[in-house]
């Protein structure tokens, strides 16, 4: 017990020895990034894979930029839009960030966007999806993707590829809504037919009386957007009912088939079509090295979400180096503004005009790879940008 | 027609699934008066049981399945016996306000050591997929859940209507001080029903996660349609709980079916409408309490 105490307080005294030293200099030359993510709650898993991206990308291109040292300093919101409020609040007012980012649903990014006009700070959007986040605020960038960019790819490549009839099978909630919306809009003016249409509650139970009346409808696939913890449970029962026999195929954005979670779905999910922005077996080098890291330091394999936080760390470093180290909200989002780069899931930029992603949308298939479950890219629509502006 | 065959048989499975998470509450509310809100943390429990033993260890599905039903009871009976014991002559608030704050902990527990997303328990081939009889679509997953939940349904009746433990329990439920009188070991019959209902609800947990999804969040998620079956069907009986398990099973796959706008409400509107019919639930005791 003595011994424990001694020890406490010989480390607070070096801890705040070590402060000391180091606060007169930080004042001036450390950039600070407010990251707000969910870390407990349903969307946990997004939060953690974010978290996990940004730390690996500072291990390997170091915490300074510019001359100045980049701190992160990350609040736990639970994905509730009130706490993004006031963590960003308490960000904002209390630590002075020179960056907002994270946000892992659509109604915390939407909830800390008058903050981040007024504050004239950038907000990084690292997850949420819905296409109206970036016209909320002229300092919002996003790194992740919007779902009209995979839901009208699928219904694009769904009416070359010969599926007429399609059920669709929805949650109903703000992304699932516009995914229906989106894949509507292009299948039905490709000349397909929605034969049946179906949103599901968002905590729902049991798949089983919707999948009946897909089965019943005899599509030629179902078109699916359930959150990701769902995925699984809807593939399961899926092939349980026989709708895989039966020839009716599962098309849809890829959060369906999340790597995060794809390889404990079984193997009911083989041959799901997908459209989406990143897939771990993405075959090129750099992505290769990106998911061997990972692996190493986290033991499981990056999502969507863990690359889309590895490049939004990474637009934060490209702004800073070019603004050369200022802070100036104005100048960083100006800097961000039409960065191009290559990234693990392949090419993006920053649109200049809508400060939104611009990506490439793949076509992907579940097949196995070394006994193991993986989205294999088989076709790619290049340089998709967002569709769903309402301000066109 | 045979898509309401194949609905029916849906519901029925999804019913008997709710039977047996929710009737450990029918007991514990029921017979022995006390309003266990974190009955669901039991469920959950033995739902991670039986995934680490199967994903985990390799252990065949059906050896773990009784093997979650015992970790959930004896988890049970350390709390009973810790901390529950203490509460059974308190008011129903602070019986409340303590299963809700264990409801609480067992998630953020769960969420801490397996995480939060959702988990699934690797299934023999043999009970997937689905067969054909007379053209109706039967799954073989939901009969076993059925051939399952039926025996014990029927195991559970007997041994309360037919066995000295039943009589004993019916005893000390009715009177508890004067079957103390008579030489019942109260204390040790509630702890011990206490500790099956919360093997039932583990057993419960196991065999909904194919169907319900398993994740930390399990115990908040499902505690409204616990609650719901234990107050339609009353809570006096395990008959009462079992036909409103049924009843509410089948509702809410047909009314997902032929109705699938409405569909998430047709689990409440029946509930709204049976007790305003009966506000003691099918089976209630009409003034006993």
């Amino acid at each position: 017990m003595f011994e424990r105490k001694q020890f406490s307080r010989t480390a607070a005294a070096a801890a705040i020895a070590g402060l000391a030293a180091v606060v007169p200099a930080k004042a001036e030359d450390s950039v600070k990034v407010g990251l707000i993510l969910p870390m407990t709650g349903g969307q946990a898993s997004t939060g953690k894979q974010i978290e996990n991206a940004i730390k690996l990308y500072m291990q390997q291109k170091g915490d300074t930029v510019a001359g100045k040292k980049i701190e992160i300093i990350l609040k736990d919101d639970a994905a509730i839009p009130d706490k993004t409020k006031t963590a960003a609040q308490e960000l904002i007012v209390n630590d002075k960030v020179n960056f907002i980012a994270g946000f892992g649903v659509t109604p915390a990014a939407l909830a800390a966007a008058p903050l981040a006009t007024q504050a004239k700070i950038p907000e990084v959007v690292m997850a949420a999806g819905t296409s109206i986040i970036t016209e909320r605020s002229p300092y919002i960038v996003r790194t992740s993707f919007t779902l009209a960019q995979s839901s009208t790819i699928i219904a694009d490549w769904a009416v070359k590829n010969g599926i007429k009839k399609v059920a669709t099978l929805t949650s109903d909630y703000a992304p699932g809504n516009d995914a229906l919306n989106f894949f509507k809009q292009n299948f039905t003016a490709g000349g397909g037919e929605v034969v049946e249409e179906v949103k599901t509650p968002l905590a729902n139970p049991d798949f089983a009386p919707f999948l009946q009346r897909m089965k019943d409808a005899k599509p030629d696939a179902i078109f699916v957007f359930v959150p990701a913890g769902q995925g699984g449970n809807f593939m399961k029962q899926y092939a349980e009912r026989g709708l895989d026999k039966a020839g009716i195929k599962v098309i849809g954005p890829g959060d369906v088939t999340d790597d995060d979670l794809l390889n404990n779905m079984g193997d009911a999910v083989l041959g799901t079509v997908t459209a989406h922005l990143y897939s771990a077996a993405h075959p090129s080098q750099m992505n290769k090295d990106f998911v061997a890291a990972y692996k190493k330091a986290y033991g499981n394999r990056p999502g969507f979400m863990a690359v889309s936080g590895y490049d939004g760390i990474h637009l934060i470093y490209e702004a800073l180096k070019k603004t050369g180290g200022d802070t100036n909200g104005d100048k960083l989002i100006e800097a961000m503004k039409g960065q191009k780069w290559e990234s693990p899931r392949g090419p993006i930029s920053i649109d200049p005009e809508t400060r939104d992603i611009v990506q490439n949308i793949y076509i992907r298939k579940v097949e196995k790879v070394d006994g193991e479950l993986y989205n294999v890219e088989f076709a790619t629509f290049e340089a998709v940008k967002d569709l769903g502006k309402t301000k066109k | 027609m045979t898509s309401i065959l194949t609905n029916l048989f849906d519901g029925v499975a999804y019913g008997m699934l709710l039977f047996v998470l929710a009737c450990g509450l029918a007991v514990t509310l029921g017979l022995m008066n006390f309003v266990n809100l974190a009955h669901g943390a039991f469920a959950m429990a033995g739902g991670y049981v039986c995934m680490v033993l199967v994903n985990r260890m390799g252990w065949p599905f059906f050896a773990a399945l009784p093997l979650a039903f015992v970790s959930s009871a004896a988890i049970g009976i350390v709390l009973e016996r810790t901390l529950y014991r203490h509460l059974y002559a308190r008011s129903h608030l602070d019986q409340v306000l303590f299963t809700i704050g264990l409801t609480f902990m067992s998630v953020a527990a769960v969420d801490y050591i397996q995480g939060s997303s959702r988990v699934f328990i690797n299934l023999p081939a043999a009970l997937q997929g689905q067969f054909d009889l007379f053209g109706v679509g039967i799954g073989r997953y939901r009969l076993m859940i059925i051939v399952i939940c039926g025996l014990l349904t029927i195991g559970l009746q007997m041994v309360l209507a037919k066995t000295r433990f039943g009589s004993r329990l019916r005893a000390a439920v009715d009177d508890p001080r004067a079957a103390s009188g008579l030489g019942i070991n109260v204390p040790q019959v509630f702890a011990f029903t206490f500790a099956f209902g919360c093997g039932l609800a583990g057993l419960g947990g196991a065999l909904s996660a194919e169907i319900l999804g398993l994740d930390p969040y399990f115990p908040l998620k499902f505690m409204i349609y616990f609650l719901i079956v234990v107050t339609v069907g009353g809570s006096s009986s395990i008959t009462g709980p079992f036909l409103a398990s049924l009843l509410l099973g089948i509702g809410d796959v047909a009314g997902k079916y032929y109705v699938p706008k409405m569909g998430p409400f047709v689990i409440y509107t029946m509930m709204i409408v049976i007790l305003i019919w009966r506000p003691n639930g099918l089976f209630g005791r009409t003034a006993a309490r």
